[in-house]
C-alpha cells in the first residue's frame, strides 16, 4: 500500500522545461507541443470567424474591419512560424519514430554516444529548413501583404 | 602530505531533505564537507552521516555502478552517486535531491514502486513453449552474434530510474510506463530465443505506453550505463507499425542447436606445473 506520508515529487508540466540535462531535443519536444496547441487554437478561432458570414454581410464586414488590426497580423505571422516549425519537426519525428535516423543498437563504450547523436544532423537540417520557411512566409506576409 | 592538503577543498552540500514524520514539504539543509580528489558523492554522503547528521538517508548497495540503488539528482542531473566524483561536477556547491517523478519516501530515497510495477507488467523474461528444455536444458539455443547485438545494449540496464526522472512525458503523465520498462520490453521482444511478444505488445501499446514517447531523448542523455532507451523505444514503434501493416512477420523463437554428431575430440592434456 502506498505510504500516505510520502511526498509527491512529480515535476508536472514544469518538467517539460528542465529537470534534466536541458538537451536541445527536449526544447523541441516542448515547442512541438506548444505550437501544436497554438495551431489548434488558431483553427478554432479561424472556423468561428469564418462562420460569422452566416450572420449577413454587415457582421462580416465588421469582422473584417477588426481583422485589419496589427495584432491579428502579428498573430498570423506567429501562426505561420508555428506551422513551419511544427510541420518540419513533425517530419523529423516521423522519421525517428519509425526507427530511422536513430541508429542500430551498439555497445555502450564510454563516453557514450546515443541515438541523440545519431539523429542530430537530421535535427539540424530540419531546423534550418523550418527557419527558411519561416523567413519566406514572414517576407510574404509582411512585405507582400498576402 | 602538504600537496594532499592543498588538493582538499571544502564543498558545500545542499541536500533536499524530507522526514515523513516531521515535514509537510521537503526542506534544504547545508553541510560542509572537506573533499579530496577521487571522492564520490556517495563517499561525501557517508562522511556527513558519520560525522554530522546520522539521520540523513539515501539508498545504496554496490557502490560501483552495478546495483542501480543510488540514483539521485546531482546538480540537477539524475545520475548515480557512486559513479560521480564530486570534483568532476563542482568546485564549490553540490546540490543533491531525490529523483523527481517519483514520490519521496525520505530524504534522497525515491519510491520506485511504480517503475518496477510497470517493469513486471511487460514480463521481463524469456518465454517459450518448451518449458522442459528451459527448466532442464540439454543443449544451447541457437542465436547468432548479429541477433545478440540487436538487443545486447539494452541488457546493460541496472533499473536505476534516472531515465524516468529525466523524461518530460513522465513528468506530466503519471501513468506513462516510462523509458526503462519500455526499453526492457524491446530487449525481450528482440531476443531471438523469446516468443512472448504478443503478450508484451498488448501491454505496451495500451494508452500511456510506447506511443506516449515523443522522443525528447533525455532518457538516453542521462542513462549512466549507455543503454539508450530512446533508441529501443523508437525501434519498437517501428516494429509495431510494420506489424500492424502486416509488413513484418512475427518471429518464431529460435531452436536449440542440433545434437552433436561425430566423435568427441581427445581431451587436452593439462600443462605441467610451473612451480614444483
Ligand atoms: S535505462 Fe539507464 S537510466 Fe534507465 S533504468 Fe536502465 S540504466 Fe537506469
Ligand atoms: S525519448 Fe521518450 S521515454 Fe525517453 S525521455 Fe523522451 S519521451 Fe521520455
Ligand atoms: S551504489 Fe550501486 S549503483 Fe551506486
Amino acid at each position: 500500500m502506498k505510504d500516505k506520508r510520502s511526498y509527491d515529487n512529480h515535476l508536472g508540466i514544469v518538467g517539460w522545461l528542465g529537470g534534466g540535462r536541458w538537451g536541445i531535443e527536449r526544447y523541441l519536444y516542448t515547442l512541438h507541443r506548444v505550437t501544436g496547441v497554438g495551431i489548434l487554437l488558431f483553427f478554432i478561432i479561424h472556423i468561428f470567424e469564418s462562420s460569422l458570414r452566416i450572420l449577413g454581410r454587415e457582421t462580416w464586414d465588421a469582422v473584417m474591419e477588426v481583422m485589419t488590426n496589427p495584432i491579428f497580423k502579428a498573430g498570423e505571422i506567429l501562426v505561420f512560424a508555428a506551422f513551419a516549425f511544427h510541420a518540419l519537426n513533425g517530419i523529423r519525428l516521423i522519421f525517428i519514430e519509425l526507427g530511422l535516423a536513430v541508429g542500430k543498437a551498439e555497445d555502450p563504450i564510454y563516453p557514450y554516444r546515443s541515438s541523440i547523436n545519431t539523429q542530430r544532423s537530421l535535427m539540424i537540417v530540419t531546423m534550418i529548413l523550418s527557419a527558411l520557411l519561416m523567413i519566406a512566409g514572414g517576407y510574404d506576409l509582411i512585405f507582400l501583404g498576402h | 602530505m602538504e600537496t594532499e592538503n592543498q588538493q582538499k577543498r571544502n564543498i558545500i552540500f545542499h541536500i533536499r531533505r524530507f522526514d515523513p514524520e516531521l515535514d509537510e514539504v521537503p526542506r534544504w539543509q547545508k553541510f560542509t564537507v572537506s573533499v579530496e580528489p577521487g571522492m564520490t558523492v556517495l563517499d561525501g554522503l557517508h562522511h556527513i552521516k558519520e560525522t554530522q547528521d546520522a539521520s540523513l538517508s539515501w539508498r545504496y548497495s554496490c557502490r560501483m555502478g552495478v546495483c542501480g540503488s543510488c540514483a539521485m539528482l546531482i546538480n540537477g542531473i539524475p545520475t548515480l552517486a557512486c559513479n560521480t566524483q564530486i570534483m568532476d561536477v563542482t568546485s564549490q556547491k553540490l546540490t543533491l535531491a531525490a529523483l523527481p517523478n517519483f514520490d519521496i519516501i525520505r530524504d534522497l530515497v525515491p519510491d520506485l514502486t511504480p517503475m518496477f510495477r510497470d517493469h513486471v507488467s511487460i514480463q521481463p523474461y524469456i518465454q517459450r513453449d518448451d518449458n522442459k528444455e528451459m527448466e532442464n536444458p540439454t543443449r544451447e539455443f541457437f542465436q547468432t552474434h548479429d541477433e545478440l547485438e540487436e538487443y545486447l545494449q539494452f541488457t546493460y540496464c541496472i533499473k536505476c530510474g534516472c531515465c524516468a526522472a529525466a523524461c518530460p512525458t513522465m513528468a506530466a503523465d503519471r501513468k506513462y510506463m516510462g523509458p526503462m520498462p519500455l526499453a526492457q520490453a524491446y530487449r525481450y521482444n528482440k531476443d531471438s530465443r523469446d516468443g512472448g511478444q504478443k503478450d508484451r505488445n498488448d501491454v505496451i501499446t495500451a494508452s500511456h505506453g510506447v506511443f506516449s514517447c515523443h522522443y525528447a531523448g533525455e532518457c538516453s542523455n542521462v542513462c549512466p550505463k549507455g543503454v539508450d532507451p530512446a533508441r529501443a523505444i523508437q525501434h519498437m514503434k517501428k516494429d509495431l507499425v510494420l506489424g500492424y501493416l502486416r509488413l513484418r512477420k512475427d518471429k518464431k523463437p529460435c531452436q536449440v542447436v542440433g545434437i552433436p554428431t561425430g566423435e568427441s575430440k581427445p581431451a587436452i592434456a593439462a600443462p605441467e606445473h610451473t612451480v614444483k
